[in-house]
């Protein structure tokens, strides 16, 4: 059976092939790149490209995962408004996520009320659905994600039973630490197509400046990502860093304007803690204040030290997360990966949600080499249409 | 309310979601204390039945399943079809595709809708007409309002076979078969669950599949197991592990409806690791791999059925997909798979 995913042009498996092959002969060094973006992780992981990748090459994920970075605070807040009665919303990937005490999921099987939406717009049709009860949607996800976000909060017909948590995320400014941690071997990056879509590829172009370091935006099919680290490898080896766009089909160099609009409309920046990362200044987006209303920081008490009784995870200090998403170490490095940490029962973030590096590498097997196993004979395969 | 889930050992959702937290709690708790049976096989095998041999002919096996679902009617289903399904596919999964009898127990909540139980009776007998067999004991219990979820059926079944299939019976070299489309069950329901607004084309695949594994069983098919929770990924790796070997999945070859396809891209979950409730793995020795597939395509419910994969020496306990463009492990998802953010 053919699929129409197959017929895709970006999932061409003799484009890819062709693609793998260039950026083997390309590649006649060592050299690391870093990606910042869960969905290339995901992509990665999910088409298996990671054995068809140079030996030499070093395609480090970078701090990409918005709910791995979401800090133990963030859920924290979560945690206790969920246990002051409040209905929380999130996406799924959030209800797992460590807080210091808690995640939303032990939380809920305390008896708190937790729903798994999709969509910021689902958060307000459940608020709707119950005008006696007090819907709280924990937002979390970088500038594109914080754009659906903004959409529902400039809603003039919003419930006034609804408010919003935001734990979202900024990610220029973080790819500027990275650039600037003293042992990071990081060449240049593979910049995250969807996120650009909504700022345009020139938000990259002072970034390059500063720290010499090329910036190919790419999409997130198996052609995109190969294509992109053949341009990438090719900057890196020409040492000319500039900012080359390969998702020309989605991106603009000014991005989606109105979007921004929007976004800087209802959020502004501030520092926060990334968790396992550092403080990252202007990493974080809250309301702004004319939006103070639908803030479910204005409008609860949110006291953290309501759960300060109950003692705190005893593994989290052996966990290496932030150095893995610094790009610094691997998930081999971790003591804790595969044994104490697995999906099941997480220690680090990495290993909570679906983008993140340590759950990928559990769920598609980062460990094994598996770029030596034979082909299936031709033999084995007769009979399928 | 009290903190204390992170401080003591408790069950959760992820111990049903069919994967490797749900075999360590049997394991762990269950099948702690119960001897096998004398001549056959019993829990410590947490196969799809047991199997007690009853003369140097035959073999009695014996299964049961509680069914829960929410919601109770969806898209190319219902509860009563699910729970009779599920049962006469457990006892087809062990080579025994004559269910001689299925046991009914229904839990009910306090104020459920009559209408609704005629609903599910209806559909309930029609799907054993389909499977040639019948209910012939039950039991009816009542729960106080918002004790039960709606209402919970227990089937089990009875039948007797001259061959039992095991699902750890992979050699090296063995082909593994896939009866049809997978996925489709696992997608329709968490689309209705989400209101995802994408149930238009999805449909669950729920059907009682013996007919089509007795068309198809030779002596060469050496294993069979329904992906059902966990999906196609749990189920083989689950025979995997148990027959010490390893296996290679070519996903291109993996049969997958576009609407499913487009929907699991869209919510980020593998269609491989979600349920289906009308389908069959089997492992085929190489040369009778055509004759199967063949007697498998010949029936309306086998007209999808391919060869995805082989077993391996190496690698073992492990599966490896083949993606076409690269390779990676499929591993079991560890309880219910759930929508990601973007």
């Amino acid at each position: 059976m053919s699929t129409s995913a197959e017929r895709l042009e970006f999932r061409n498996v003799a484009t890819v092939r062709e693609l793998a092959q260039r950026l083997e002969d390309l590649t006649d060094r060592p050299m690391a790149v870093m990606h910042v973006c869960g969905s290339h992780e995901q992509a990665i992981a999910r088409f298996g490209l990671r054995a068809v990748f140079p030996k030499d090459l070093d395609v480090i994920m970078g701090p990409g995962c918005p709910v791995c970075v979401t800090d133990l605070p963030e859920v924290d807040e979560a945690v206790v408004l969920a246990r002051q009665g409040v209905h929380i919303a999130s996406y799924g990937d959030m209800l797992r996520v460590p807080g210091t005490v808690q995640s939303l999921t032990d939380a809920q099987s305390d008896g708190a009320k937790i729903h798994v939406v999709y969509s910021p717009r689902q958060a307000v049709d459940l608020a709707r659905e119950m005008p006696d009860e007090q819907v709280v949607f924990f937002a979390s996800g970088f500038e594109t994600t914080a754009v659906a976000t903004a959409a529902v909060i400039v809603d003039p017909d919003l419930p006034d039973n609804f408010s919003v948590l935001s734990a979202h995320k900024y990610i220029p400014p973080v790819m500027e630490i990275v650039a600037e941690m003293p042992q990071t071997r990081v060449e240049g990056f593979l910049a995250a197509g969807h996120a650009a879509t909504i700022t345009g590829w020139g938000i990259f172009e002072k970034f390059v400046e500063r720290h010499k370091l090329p910036v190919v935006v790419a999409g997130f099919e198996p052609a995109d990502i190969l294509a992109g680290l053949v341009e990438l490898v090719t900057l890196v080896r020409d040492r000319t860093p500039r900012v080359v766009n390969t998702f020309p089909r989605c991106v603009t160099k000014e991005g989606n304007l109105p979007a921004q609009r929007e976004l800087w409309r209802v959020f502004r920046t501030i520092g926060g803690q990334w968790r396992g990362i550092a403080h990252i200044p202007n990493g974080n987006l809250r309301l702004r204040d004319e939006w103070a209303h639908v803030d479910a920081r204005e409008r609860f008490p949110i006291d953290l030290t309501t759960l300060w009784d109950y003692a705190p995870p005893r593994l989290a200090a052996d966990c290496i997360c932030g150095d893995i998403m610094s790009g610094i170490a691997s998930p081999n490095d971790c003591k804790l990966f595969g044994n104490a940490c697995v999906p099941d029962t997480p220690v680090g973030a990495c290993m909570v949600s679906t983008e993140g590096t340590c759950r990928i590498w559990q769920q598609y097997g980062g460990r094994p080499n598996l770029g030596n196993v034979a082909p299936p004979p031709p033999a084995a395969r007769g009979g399928v249409a | 309310m009290s903190i204390t889930s992170t401080l003591e050992r408790r069950v959760s959702m992820k111990h049903g979601g069919g994967g490797r937290a749900m075999r360590s709690l049997i394991g762990d708790v269950f099948a702690r204390g119960f001897a096998e049976p004398k001549n056959g096989t019993g829990l410590a095998a947490m196969d799809d039945g047991a199997t007690i041999k009853i003369n140097d002919r035959q073999w009695l096996v014996v299964t049961t399943d509680s069914h829960v679902i929410q919601p109770l009617f969806f898209p190319g289903g219902d509860i009563g079809r699910l729970s009779v399904s599920g049962t006469v596919n457990d006892l087809a999964m062990m080579g025994a595709t004559e269910a001689a009898g299925l046991t009914c127990s229904v839990i009910i909540e306090d104020g459920f809708s009559i209408e609704m139980l005629e609903r599910i009776h209806e559909s309930m007998v029609a799907t054993c007409i389909e499977a040639g067999t019948t209910i012939v004991t039950g039991d009816t219990k009542v729960m106080g309002r918002g004790e039960i979820d709606g209402i919970v059926i227990n089937t089990s079944g009875v039948a007797v076979t001259k061959r039992v299939v095991r699902d750890n019976g992979l050699r090296a070299g063995d082909v593994i078969i896939v009866t049809g489309t997978i996925g489709d069950h696992g997608m329709a329901i968490m689309a209705a669950r989400h209101n995802l607004g994408l149930d238009g084309d999805l449909h669950s695949d729920v059907a009682p599949i013996n007919s089509l594994i007795a068309a198809a069983l030779n002596d060469d098919v050496v294993a069979m197991k329904d992906p059902t929770r966990g999906g196609v990924a749990s189920a083989l790796n689950e025979m995997a592990t148990k027959s010490n070997v390893g296996i290679i999945v070519d996903e291109p070859f993996v049969p997958i409806l576009d609407s499913v396809r487009a929907a699991s891209e869209i919510i980020g979950i593998d269609p491989l690791q979600v349920a289906n409730e009308g389908k069959a793995l089997l492992g085929v020795h190489p040369h009778s791999a055509q004759a199967v597939l063949t007697a498998l395509r010949a029936h309306p419910l086998g007209r999808n059925a391919a060869i995805i994969g082989r077993c391996i020496s190496e690698y073992t306990g492990s599966v490896i997909l083949d993606t076409g463009y690269g390779r990676r492990l499929l591993v079991e998802s560890d309880g219910e798979p759930l929508p990601r953010i973007c």
